[in-house]
């Protein structure tokens, strides 16, 4: 019995990683590629600083690869599931390099080569991080807010049909009004550009969390409170320990779509009104026609927005871990 | 009475139930639907009062009411001489459908009653009882959809005992269980009732179960729900299946359900 068991679990298993990590091995040739080509072909329009230093970056990473693939059976698994990625990476960048920096086809001021980027990230960072700090903190206060009221009003709505009647409609009136379309009338009625700011990426972020968790609320199933009932459960008890355990996948995917919206408010009221965080940032460049400053704005963006929804997906696995095969970011 | 006869069971841990003129109706697309009328019914004290009826009557609605789940309508239910007025731990319902939480592990689930009123703290040693009592401790920190179906309905079954119910409140606890396992879990009922001593009102679709376990059986009409009649099981526990009496008494239940002689 133990041994047929452990036959069956081995033949399921995947056979055991090739001492060479082929794939690693192709990136790291990809890499290298990529170093020679900003190292050995020449600037086309005008001398790029810090092309030397991107070439040697080219080759470190190959270098790392290429150990990596010799050493094969300690790769990680996660690693070597990013492999073709890691070769598409290195093609995208020398077509990048090459149709900018090397060949000078795409117009030059709108479209900077890599090592532009890299020199932005060098000489300015100090005011990119002032300006990640303070979307951080706008962002943060925003959706904490609007997340907080959004889950109370939607558990009161949920629970409660005379906190329903009066929420209700306020709900249905307000939260489908794109939060940018009061952008004008908070920023004269608030004191300050930073609370209306506030105000509006918390609308953004309520409007869905409520929703979902109201619904969440509304279908949890009646024999749920009937066996807590029996057992001498409180109403307090029956929201705490039942609706809101019952209603949490139902917040949760609110609370992804309140932080996906937030975002769009975020990056608008700082152009418009809080001259300051990354948003304006990036106007600032674009207004200066500086558009390396504009492309690594954009990237830092990206790769912060990634992690904050990566960063709610282990918040949600953690908290959800007792459901089964949910879905992965 | 037979439960005085079974002498080594506390019957006054038993809660007496007494039913008079209860009726009660629903409103379905606007139309009355009287599903209880004048029923009269008494649960002394350790009894185990088995209910047979065709699916629809009520009887589910009937539990409801004894559990204080459906607000009472007309008639007067009694808890040891008490009005019944809403749930309350003493008075425990099993499902047919075990309803365990998704989200909490299989001890967490047995908890339940006594996290709601606030005794976990000092008899946390109790849960781990609850679940040795229906042979699952070793799945204490499984979530339920880990278990199977027999052993979920063995959780809820925990879950219910660990509050020490007067009266526990069965609505086919092993209606969904295949037959192996469902004569498994008879025998464990009647373990569990003997060793406790609390009252039962099970309500069930298998004759032969109603006929195992209880006291007394009662037959309900169709809806809305009358007693028939009134079937006493004179004979101790463990009961044998073949056992002539209780084949005898099939005989007149099936016929009172109006399955004839030709089943
Ligand atoms: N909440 C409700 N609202 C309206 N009608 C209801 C409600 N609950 C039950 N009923 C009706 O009451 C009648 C009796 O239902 P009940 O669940 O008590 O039957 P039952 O005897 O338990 O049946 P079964 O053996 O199939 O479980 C049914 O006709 C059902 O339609
Ligand atoms: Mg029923």
């Amino acid at each position: 019995m133990s041994t047929s068991s452990l036959e069956w679990s081995a033949a399921r298993e995947r056979p055991a990683p090739a001492r060479l990590w082929r794939t690693g091995l192709l990136a790291g040739a990809a890499w290298g590629g990529l170093g020679l080509l900003t190292a050995r072909l020449p600037n086309a329009i005008r001398d790029w600083p810090l092309t030397a230093e991107l070439a040697s970056l080219s080759f470190v990473v190959a270098a790392l690869l290429a150990g990596l693939a010799l050493a094969g059976r300690w790769v990680p698994a996660r690693l070597r599931a990013a492999g073709p990625w890691l070769v598409a990476l290195a093609l995208l960048l020398g077509a990048w390099q090459l149709f900018t920096a090397k060949l000078g086809w795409l117009p030059v001021p709108f479209f900077a080569p890599p090592q532009a980027l890299l020199e932005v990230y060098l000489e300015d960072w100090a005011r990119l991080g002032e300006s990640l700090l303070h979307s951080l903190a706008l962002l943060g206060s925003g959706v904490a807010f609007g997340a907080g009221c959004g889950f109370l009003a939607g558990v009161s709505i949920g629970w409660s049909r005379r906190i329903g009647y009066w929420l209700h409609p306020v709900l249905r009136l307000l939260g489908p009004v794109p939060s940018t379309a009061l952008l004008p009338l908070c920023f004269f009625l608030f004191p300050s550009s930073w609370s209306a700011s506030v105000f509006l990426i918390a609308l953004a972020t309520w409007f869905p969390v409520t929703v979902l968790t109201w619904s969440g609320v509304a279908s949890v199933e009646r024999g749920y409170y009937d066996v807590a009932r029996t057992l001498g459960a409180s109403p307090w008890f029956l929201i705490r320990r039942v609706a809101i355990p019952a209603a949490l996948p139902h917040v949760f995917v609110g609370l992804f779509m309140g932080l996906g919206a937030s975002f769009s408010v975020l990056v608008v009221a700082e152009m418009m009104g809080v001259k300051a965080g990354l948003g304006w940032y990036l106007q600032w460049a674009q207004g200066w026609a500086a558009y390396a400053n504009m492309y690594a704005a954009l990237l830092l963006m990206a790769l912060v927005c990634s992690g904050l929804i990566s960063a709610l997906f282990l918040i949600r696995d953690r908290a959800l871990s007792w459901q089964q095969g949910a879905m992965k970011w | 009475m037979v439960a005085t006869a079974r002498s080594p069971i506390p019957t006054e841990r038993g809660l007496r139930l007494d039913i008079r003129g209860l009726a009660h109706a629903f409103e379905l697309k606007g139309e009355r639907l009287p599903v209880l009328q004048r029923l009269d019914l008494s649960v002394a004290p350790g009894e185990m009062v088995a209910l047979l009826g065709p699916s629809g009557c009520g009887k589910s609605t009937l539990l409801r009411l004894v559990a204080g789940l459906e607000p009472l309508q007309h008639g007067e239910l009694l808890a040891d001489g008490a009005p019944i007025a809403g749930p309350d731990p003493s008075r425990v319902v099993v499902f047919q459908d075990p309803t365990l939480y998704p989200w909490r592990t299989v001890w967490d689930n047995v908890a339940l009653g006594l996290q709601a009123r606030g005794l976990l703290r000092q008899q946390r040693g109790r849960v781990d009882e609850a679940l040795a009592k229906v042979g699952l401790g070793e799945f204490a920190q499984a979530y339920p959809r880990q278990l199977s179906g027999g052993m979920a309905q063995r959780v809820a079954l925990a879950r219910a005992l660990v509050n020490d119910p007067r009266l526990l409140i069965l609505d086919e606890p092993l209606g969904k269980l295949d037959s192996l396992t469902r004569i498994a879990m008879q025998g464990e009922l009647i373990r569990l009732w003997q060793q406790q001593g609390y009252s039962g009102l099970l309500v069930t679709h298998d004759v032969e179960e109603a006929l195992l376990l209880a006291d007394r059986v009662l037959v309900f009409s169709d809806r809305p729900a009358r007693v028939l009649a009134e079937l006493q099981v004179a004979r101790d526990y463990p009961r044998h299946r073949d056992d002539p009496h209780l084949v005898e008494l099939r005989r007149q239940a099936l016929e009172l359900l109006g399955l004839g002689k030709d089943w």
